[in-house]
């Protein structure tokens, strides 16, 4: 079969790639004379030593789930959303219209309609550069960069003329009536230690939901086939009657609806207002997300909780250890995102080679010597 | 001058992962013959010919060239020694001069003007010497293939080889221009070089060298001198089995006319590539296009496979119009029309290569009710499909859960075939069906595309093999540029008059 097994490219690649990022980590923060182990521990303690860590974390970890998701279906057409930073301002936009322009009586109707518009406008938005790229060529990698910025333009437009509240300096909307407030862990997991001030919402099950929709439209429906297929090569899928077109164009709008999901647990779930950049790096940390965990929902999931546990762990490394500044903790993620992803055949070559060298021997091994 | 052989391998073994690819070979060819080597695909002789040229490190084994040990780590180290590799795929920069490639590599300094200078008149002699006539100011995209041939050639002649190896020369070329190969090759014989020659061309073999080794799995199992074999001992030698080289059928029997094609026209690219094509097959009946590569023939498949749209022209099924040129002109309505469509490139057009054998198999059918369960695709249908067809189209291994491109060439195409004639669909479009494939497959799917004749179903054969040509078709037409220069029945023809048709040339000319 392979050159190797499916857990040692799934597990143990990503596993030695994150073991060597935190070394080299640990180098920096001893460079800057602090000491790496105490460094480790307080990010470990602050991401899992409690339920208020836990909370953020996984508050965290729903945000990089969609966009790690938006990214990595678009991956299996081949297709490079770095968009997602964009589609998720939109997404934002959407819920906080449709927030502030209902008189909402329940919130399960709200979030339904929360989650219609995030999606319609993150998608609206993922859709123009598809477009480009389908019918023009414009390369999908620069249009939708560039539309990140014209997407932060816009809400800082928007929040400061439209949507701020009268009087106000800060430029925020007003906030969501009580009605339209998601449960959070608080209300659901009070039990395992949650308290009113977690930001953790329903959202986190909303994401695993997506988590089991990507797997289901990617390796079971006629959709994902032709996706895939038009991923690995457009000149077969062509041949096979597969429209390029229409599968750039309903790739990218799933992805940017799964981008825009992302603002339903920020927005609606934690600020319950719309706030000016709001996404605050989650679309370029879900590259990273679906890189690392192979574009598959399951590593997405495992990724996402890694750089979860790097955010809220980095946070409270930067209260605790002030030496370390915000920009350590960027080194750190930094550091985590090159080994993961743009060093991945560094590792990837060795283990293979290890893994050829193993199965040789046991071949040999289990051949009869004709000699004998 | 010694008497050693030009070159001697001695137990040169080379495995890669688990395949040994090479196991211990040995070969001798004496300076100034023709040595040619044949095999299937897989047998190891690609690998043979990088590891003389230094792409590849034996594992073991040794090479001596004019009796002298050589180690030769590198290309420039076999260069060094003497050896020049003239491959498949050309090594050309398209927009560079001949002389400009030709000493690309080989500049005598950092100042073009006098490398050219000498270069220039370094080939006009070797041009006259061995009869390979190029303008060395000519731009090399401008040149017929069989010219950028000659080019590759000068380029090996310039670096002072006296030993050249062709891997499948004649795989691009026309009958004449092959023919003119040959000439040169015997001229280059009789100054001496020594050249080896690769090809599963067996005519080739019998019509050229002076001895020749046959590879099978990574051996080389014999080495004969060539007037002492015949092409069918060396099928057997390569294959392990008598092979039947000419496909076996009957007269065919035309029935209703299936397709019809009228002053059928396609542009690509700002190029017109088909300049108003018209013909007709009929149910029973195979019509072959004979051609050299880049004529119109690939255009022609795809139009009618309805993966790129006709500028002009009409094309009919059983009488009712194709859509050539709207929205309905793609794959899945062909399919659903009944037309399969075996394509030229199995790698990039007709397989996934990192999809398993099962997905394969529903490619371009995915929307079958049979393969579908509501709106998910039933995998376990699939699967069992898949298994169901290897086993009776002998695809191997017979598993379904094998990416496609773990499979051999001949079994990649297998599957291929498997899919698009299992249908058994009215019209069957094929294109270059053994490019690639070892010779029992070929026998194998031959068999399989006259069987789907007698069904009395239509098919339309491109081939750059005159020799697939002629055994399959019941009427070969003959494009050049875009055009039919003419249909004729393979019984009434033969190689050279298609050969002529083919760069061109019609009656009245010749």
């Amino acid at each position: 079969m392979d050159k190797m097994p499916k857990w040692a490219d799934v597990v143990l690649i990503p596993l030695i790639s994150v073991i060597l990022a935190l070394l080299v980590s640990g180098l920096v923060v001893a460079i800057i004379g602090e000491s790496p182990w105490r460094a480790m521990q307080v990010m470990v303690k602050g991401a899992f030593g409690s339920a208020y860590g836990w909370g953020y974390t996984l508050y965290y970890a729903t945000n990089f789930i969609f966009t790690g998701l938006a990214v990595a279906v678009a991956f299996h057409a081949r297709l490079f959303n770095i968009g997602g930073e964009g589609q998720a301002a939109l997404g934002g936009l959407g819920v906080a219209v449709i927030l502030l322009a209902v008189d909402w009586p329940h919130w399960t109707l709200a979030l339904a309609a929360a989650m219609g518009f995030s999606m319609l406008f993150a998608a609206t938005w993922a859709a123009i550069p598809a477009y480009l790229q389908a019918k023009r060529g414009s390369h999908i990698v620069i249009t939708t960069i560039m539309f990140n910025y014209i997407a932060s333009a816009l809400l800082v437009y928007l929040l400061v003329n439209v949507l701020r509240v009268e009087g106000s300096m800060a430029p925020e909307s007003a906030s969501f009536a009580a009605a339209t407030h998601l449960p959070s862990a608080a209300d659901f997991a009070g039990g395992l230690g949650f308290r009113g001030s977690t930001p953790l919402n329903i959202s986190i099950f909303l994401a695993l939901i997506a988590c089991v929709l990507v797997w289901l439209l990617i390796w079971r429906t006629r959709l994902g086939y032709e996706i895939r297929a038009f991923g690995h090569s457009e000149t077969a899928a062509v041949y096979a009657g597969i429209n390029p077109t229409k599968i750039i164009m309903i790739t990218m709008l799933i992805s940017g609806a799964l981008a825009g999901m992302m603002a339903i647990n920020v927005v609606m779930g934690e600020a319950e207002r719309l706030v000016l950049d709001f996404v605050e790096g989650a679309g370029f940390v879900g590259i990273a997300v679906a890189l690392m965990g192979r574009s598959h929902p399951v590593g997405v999931v495992l990724a996402a909780l890694l750089f979860g546990a790097l955010y809220q762990g980095g946070a409270e490394l930067q209260f605790e250890m002030p030496a370390i500044s915000r920009e350590m903790i960027v080194v750190i993620q930094a550091l985590v995102i090159l080994f993961t992803g743009a060093l991945d055949n560094m590792v990837r070559m060795p283990v293979q080679k290890l893994f050829l060298a193993l199965k040789r021997r046991r071949d040999d091994a289990a051949r009869p010597n004709p000699t004998e | 001058m010694t008497d050693a052989p030009a070159i001697e391998l001695r137990g040169i073994s080379k495995a890669f992962g688990p395949v040994q690819a090479n196991k211990d070979i040995a070969m001798s060819v004496a300076r100034g013959t023709i040595h040619g080597i044949v095999g299937e695909n897989g047998a190891g002789k690609s690998t043979l010919m990088s590891i003389l040229y230094g792409f590849y490190k034996a594992d073991r084994g040794e090479i001596f060239i004019n009796g002298k040990a050589t180690a030769i780590p590198d290309s420039q180290a076999a260069i060094r020694a003497g050896i020049g590799m003239v491959h498949q795929h050309f090594k050309l920069v398209e927009n560079f001069t001949v002389v400009e490639n030709v000493i690309l590599g080989a500049e005598d300094g950092a100042m073009l003007r006098p490398s050219i200078a000498k270069a220039r008149r370094l080939l006009t002699e070797l041009s006259e010497e061995y009869g390979l006539k190029v303008d060395p100011d000519a731009i090399i995209e401008d040149l017929s293939v069989g010219h950028q041939q000659r080019v590759e050639i000068l380029k090996q002649l310039y670096r002072h080889a006296d030993i050249l190896i062709l891997d499948e020369p004649t795989g691009v070329l026309t009958p004449s221009e092959a023919d003119q190969l040959f000439l040169i090759l015997e001229r280059l014989r009789a100054e001496g070089k020594t050249i080896i020659l690769i090809t599963h061309k067996l005519r080739e073999i019998m019509e050229i060298t002076d001895t020749v080794s046959v590879m099978r799995r990574g051996e080389m199992t014999n080495t004969v001198k060539t007037a002492d074999t015949s092409p069918a001992a060396l099928a057997e030698m390569m294959v392990g089995r008598k092979v039947l080289l000419q496909v076996d059928k009957t007269q065919a029997q035309p029935g209703e006319v299936v397709l019809s094609v009228r002053d059928l026209r396609v542009t690509r690219g700002g190029v017109t590539r088909l300049k108003g094509v018209s013909f007709d097959i009929r149910r029973g009946e195979i019509l072959g296009i004979a051609g050299v590569a880049g004529n119109g023939q690939t255009e022609l498949l795809e139009v009618l496979g309805g993966m790129i749209a006709a500028s002009g022209g009409s094309v009919s099924l059983f009488g009712q119009p194709l859509d050539i040129t709207g929205t309905a002109a793609n794959g899945q309505t062909r399919r659903a029309r009944g037309i399969g469509h075996v394509p030229e490139d199995r790698q990039t057009e007709g397989l996934i290569m990192p999809f398993e054998a099962w997905e394969n198999v529903a490619f371009g059918y995915h929307f079958d009710p049979k393969y579908n369960s509501g709106p998910l695709m039933d995998n376990a249908a699939i699967r069992a499909d898949c298994a169901d067809k290897m086993a009776r189209y002998d695809v191997r291994p017979p598993n379904p859960r094998l990416p496609a491109r773990n499979f051999s060439g001949g079994n990649q195409q297998k599957i291929v075939v498997a899919r698009e004639m299992d249908r058994a669909p009215d019209l069957l479009l094929v294109g270059q069906p053994t490019r690639g494939v070892d010779i029992g497959a070929i026998e194998f799917i031959h068999k399989q595309i006259i069987a789907l004749r007698d069904q009395g179903k239509a098919i339309l054969l491109v081939s750059v093999e005159l020799d697939e040509i002629m055994g399959l078709s019941d009427r070969i037409a003959v494009m050049f540029d875009g055009q039919i220069m003419g249909e004729r029945l393979p019984q009434d023809t033969d190689q050279n008059a298609l050969g002529l048709l083919m760069a061109g040339v019609t009656e009245g000319a010749a």
